[in-house]
Order: structure tokens, then sequence, then C-alpha cells
């Protein structure tokens, strides 16, 4: 099975008395955007953070193109071809955003200590090429405007994008959204629904997201998987994972879970 | 106003932005060039102490403004500096090699010393620093045969493969040699992948990591070139008393440190020139007035630990940018005159930060 990117078999995390990730197996396919589904607290982001190695599974193991994660420091992950987005922005907030994305084209860093402290021909030509590729995502996410302004002085749905574009910088073969549409009005989410079709289309990058919006998920996933209680509860499209009885009484409870709250009218 | 048409990715790398730059930095070179010539003996030497400051500053700058580390220990790699300096002079090695040695083992140790900042951060990684300050200059005053131990130790004049620098205007001009060198290497490293990843690590160590950041690896070398820095800093300084104890670097030389780039404004590299311009002039200033001031207070000890404890209370509080954000702010005002407003340069507070991950 050569399509298989991503692998997690049996993963487990365990924090204390938790276990906030119970037995999940999943496998994403080169070239398709997954997305995990589930009410606050499923382990969605521990799953995230598993893959990129924030956290150690407890038991299980995810394997990416064959190798083993377990094997590889955190910050290898990156170059393995693993770009992650953070829930609540994890940007370099006192740098600009040219300098943010610039730090996403880390992992191809060629230079020397010495040649950079000489700034040698050789360093200025790797600065101009990371540059290069650099603009090409900044034309890609209509950043341009922002190219200068410090991040600390952007605005919310600015962030976000300038976040993904970081994420792109580094080339990954396989790219980790989490919440992507959140803090996002209507106009803004549209906008990142058709980046992350054109991200998987044009540019070929796998994409394994985290979302609560289920309009854009039926809009850009192949696939859905929910949690809940960290444990999966369907695997499908998500026409099919919409219609699953489980998932439908994760978010909105049991059937005699709704009638027990409807208000009696009695005589 | 000024606005610069851009038209090729070069002009974003370059040192000198604009014409402006190229004319105020040549100015700027040109004074100090001639400055033996305008000052009296006694503010040239000053001027020196502004230069060997400025080179420290700048180590404690990369540390601190831009690696995010504080480190209350720094005195202690300036007089790593000292006495490697005072001891290969002395034994006869020329003074550049010496000057480089001087960096190196700085920088060994600063290594060492930036274990523990794997691990820790903020206050604790302070007072692990403090503590190191502590042991060194206790090594200072217990390894006499190195050091002399407290009665000090007389260091010669630096000798640069036969040329003998023992006036003030050569020295003052090995200095600025040393401290152009210095500042041209820290603003290249900025300009370049370990500046941004220092960057990196000072904003968002999780996300630096997940970008491919080794942050082991960039703290330890943000640590050892910074000690490398105070170190021939350090060496210099030992050149320039001709005399050193252990007392010289002890925890309030470590503060008047950290005082610098505070004042000087944290996170740029003017900072550290201005801060050091700041250290060496105060006492002056200080001095001036105390003929001013009644008996009572012009004479009474501690008056420049007390001043000094008002203007960083003030900076703090008021212009948390320091001298340099200061400047900035005046340059903008009479560059967009009449339309600078208050709150230019307040930043929105960040964003909720996950806390999960840390």
């Amino acid at each position: 099975m050569s399509d298989i990117l991503l692998s997690a078999r049996d993963l487990s995390v365990r924090f204390g008395g938790v276990l906030a990730v119970s037995k999940v197996s999943f496998d994403v396919r080169r070239g398709e955007v997954f997305t995990l589904i589930g009410p606050n607290g499923a382990g969605k982001t521990t799953v995230f953070n598993l893959i990129s190695r924030l956290y150690t599974p407890t038991t299980g193991a995810i394997t990416f193109e064959g190798t083993p994660l377990a094997q590889h420091a955190p910050h290898d992950i990156a170059k393995l071809g693993i770009a992650r987005t953070f829930q609540n922005i994890e940007l370099f907030e006192h740098a600009s955003v040219l300098q943010n994305l610039l730090i996403g084209r880390h992992t191809h860093r060629q230079t020397s200590l010495w040649s950079e402290l000489l700034f040698t021909r050789k360093t200025r030509a790797a600065e101009i090429a990371a540059r290069e590729k650099v603009e090409q995502v900044i034309d890609l996410l209509d950043l341009q405007h922002h190219r200068e302004s410090l991040v600390a002085g952007l605005p919310y749905g600015v962030r976000k994008v300038v976040e993904l574009a970081r994420a792109l910088c580094t080339e990954p073969k396989l790219l980790l959204l989490d919440e992507p549409s959140s803090g996002l009005n209507v106009e803004e989410t549209d906008d990142m629904a058709f980046w992350i079709d054109d991200i998987r289309n044009e540019l070929g990058i796998t994409v394994l997201m985290v979302e609560h919006d289920m309009a854009l998920v039926s809009k850009v996933s192949d696939r859905v998987l929910a949690m809940n209680q960290g444990e999966v509860l369907a695997l499908g499209t998500p026409a099919e994972v919409q219609r699953h009885p489980g998932v439908i009484e994760a978010y909105l409870g049991s059937v005699e879970d709704v009638a027990s709250l409807r208000r009696k009218v009695t005589a | 106003m000024r606005f610069i048409f851009k038209t090729d990715y070069a002009q974003d790398i370059k040192l000198a932005k604009h014409g402006g730059h190229v004319f105020w930095y040549a100015t700027l070179m040109l004074a100090m060039l001639a400055a033996p010539w305008v000052f009296s003996e006694y503010w040239l030497a000053q001027l020196t102490f502004v230069l060997i400051y400025a080179v420290v500053g700048l180590g404690l700058m990369l540390l601190s403004g831009f690696t995010g580390l504080f480190s209350l220990g720094h005195a202690a790699f300036l007089g790593v500096g000292a006495y490697t300096q005072a001891a290969l002079t002395n034994a006869g090695v020329p003074a550049p090699i010496a000057l480089a040695m001087a960096g190196l083992i700085s920088a060994a140790v600063g290594m060492v010393v930036g274990l523990p900042a794997l691990r820790v951060k903020g206050i604790y990684l302070a007072i692990a620093t403090l503590a190191f300050g502590f042991i060194v200059e206790e090594v200072f005053a217990r390894w006499e045969r190195v050091t002399g131990g407290n009665a000090g130790i007389h260091i010669k004049a630096p000798d640069v493969f036969g040329l003998v620098l023992d006036t003030d205007v050569s020295f003052y001009f090995a200095c600025l040699v040393v401290t152009v060198l210095a500042t041209v290497g820290v603003l290249n490293l900025l300009r370049s992948p370990t500046g941004r990843a220092f960057v990196a690590i000072r904003d968002s160590e999780v996300s630096a990591q997940s970008m491919g950041i080794n942050l082991a690896r960039y703290k330890t070398l943000s640590f050892a070139i910074s000690a490398a820095l105070a170190g021939i800093g350090g060496a210099l300084y030992a050149h320039k008393l001709k005399f050193i104890s252990p007392d010289q670097f002890n925890i309030l030389q470590s503060v008047d440190l950290v005082l610098m780039i505070v004042i000087g404004g944290i996170g740029s590299i003017h900072g550290a020139f201005l801060g050091a311009i700041f250290l060496i002039t105060m006492p002056q200033l200080i001095n001036l007035t105390k003929d001013w001031l009644p008996a009572t207070i012009g004479q009474a000890p501690g008056l420049q630990g007390l001043v000094y404890g008002l203007v960083l209370i003030g900076f703090v509080l008021f212009e948390p940018l320091g001298l340099y954000g200061r400047w900035l702010k005046l340059r903008t005002y009479l560059q967009i005159f009449p339309f600078y407003r208050k709150g230019m340069f307040q930043r929105q507070k960040s964003y909720l930060k996950s806390d999960r991950l840390k």
C-alpha cells in the first residue's frame, strides 16, 4: 500500500488518570484531505501533538512514509515533511510576516554559522533563493499587503493565513491544520476552503485537519474521522459520518436526553 | 517622509537600507575616526569604555533581546575573558591570538552555562546564571596561581605582533576595530537563518520546534556567541584598566550589564550602544549634579544606585522599548509631522496562547 502517507496504529495516551486517546487507528492516503471531528475534549489536538512528537504515545505507533515517527526528535519532524499550524496561533509575534515565513524555510537551510557571520556570497544567494520560495507562497495566499507588517499588529484573520503560509514555506508533504477556520468570519472561511482545495490540488500536499465547521468539512474533506472521549466513532465520507447515529448522539445527546429536556405542557 | 521603491530582493538583505543610512553611518564612522583629535584624553578614555561595553552589550542583547534568555551572570564571562587575556598576554602571547582565545574560552564556558537553559527559563534561568556568577567570582579569588587572587593582577600593554599599543589613542583604535567587526558579525547573523532561529525561540518555542529548529542546539549556540562577545569585551576591559581583580566581575557588574540593555532598548542593536553610552555617562552626570544638591543627599553613599534604580523603574513603566524606542518615536514624529498620534507604537495584547503545550 504505497499510497498511504501516514498511518496511526492503536494510539493511546494517558495523562495520569485520563485516557486522552484510546486505541485510535487510521490511515491518511497520499493526496487526500482527511478531517478529524469531534466534540471538545475528544482528543483531536492530542492526536496532532502525537504526530508532531510534542507528546509520546503510551502505546501504539505512527508511521510516516513507512518510518516510525518515534525514532525522530520533535525538531526533526519538519524535516521529514510534516508541517503544522496551531489552534491558538503560535506565530513569532515580534517579527515581520516576511521573517516568519523565512523561519519556515529553516529546514532547507544550507549555510554554516561561519559563512553567516561573514555573510558570504553563498549565504547571500541562499537568502535570495529562500526569499523567492517565500514570495511564491505570499502570492498564493495574497499576503503581499502584509509582507512587512509586524505580526503583533495584525488582525486575527490575517494571522491565521500567515500561519498557514509559514507551514507551506517548509514545503511539506503532509500539512496538519488545527482548526483552520476558528475565529474567522464567513468570508475568510470561504477563502480558507478555497486555499485548502488549492493546496491539495495544485501543490499536491496531503492535508490532515481538525475542524468544527461542518460546512467547511463537507466542502473540502475526502474522508472524515469522528472521535469522542478519545475513541474513534466513525470513519467515512463527510455525508456518511454526519448520518452516523453515534456521531449524532455525541454532538446532540441521545433521543431520550433530548426528550427529557422538552418542557412538559400539561393541562 | 521617505518612500523606498523596491525592485530587487537583495535590497531587503542589505545592511544599509537607503541613502540616509549610508550617509549617517559614514558620518558617525568619520567622527569616531576623528575622535582622538577632538576629545580630551579623559573623554577619549570614556569613549573607549563605551565601545568596550557596547561589545559586551551586543553579546547580552543577542542572548536576552533576541533569544529571550536572561542572564544575571554575564560579568562572569567578562571576567573569564579578562583573566584569559591577562594570563596569555603576560606569558607573551600576541594580543590578537590572546583575544581570540579569550573569546573561545568564554564561549566554551558559556556553552556549559547554557545547559540549564535547556531545562529552565525566565526567572529560574536568571537564578541559575546568578549562581554561576558567584561561583566564577569565587574561582577568580581562589585560583591565585593564575588570577593573583584578591590582590588582583597587572596586565601588560597589548602587543599586536610587535606593534605595542601602549598609548590611549592606539588602544582606542583597536577597540574601534573590534567593535565594528563584532557589530557587523552580529548584524550578519541576525539577517541569516541562525538569527531568525533565535528570534523564533524567543517568540514561541513550541512553534520554533515544529518549524524544525533544534531548541537545544540554538540555545547553546546563543549562549556561546553571547559569552564569546562578553569575553572579548572583558579582554579589552582588562587592557584598558591595566589591572583586574575579582570584585570587578561581581553581581553589581552583571546588574549593570542587564540595566544597560534594558535602558538601551531590548531587542535592538542600537540599544546595546545607547545603553553603553548611558552606563558610562551616567556616573559623570551624577558627579556633576552632586555639587548642586544639599550635602546630605549629594554626599550620601549609594546615590548612584538610587538614581540607576529610579531610571530603570522609569523606563520599565513609561518606555519599555528603552532609549532606542524613544528615538524611534521621535523619528516617526518628525518624519510624518503633523500626523503622529499617541499609541502608534502600541501593540495589541497577544491573542490567547495555548498553554497546554508548555
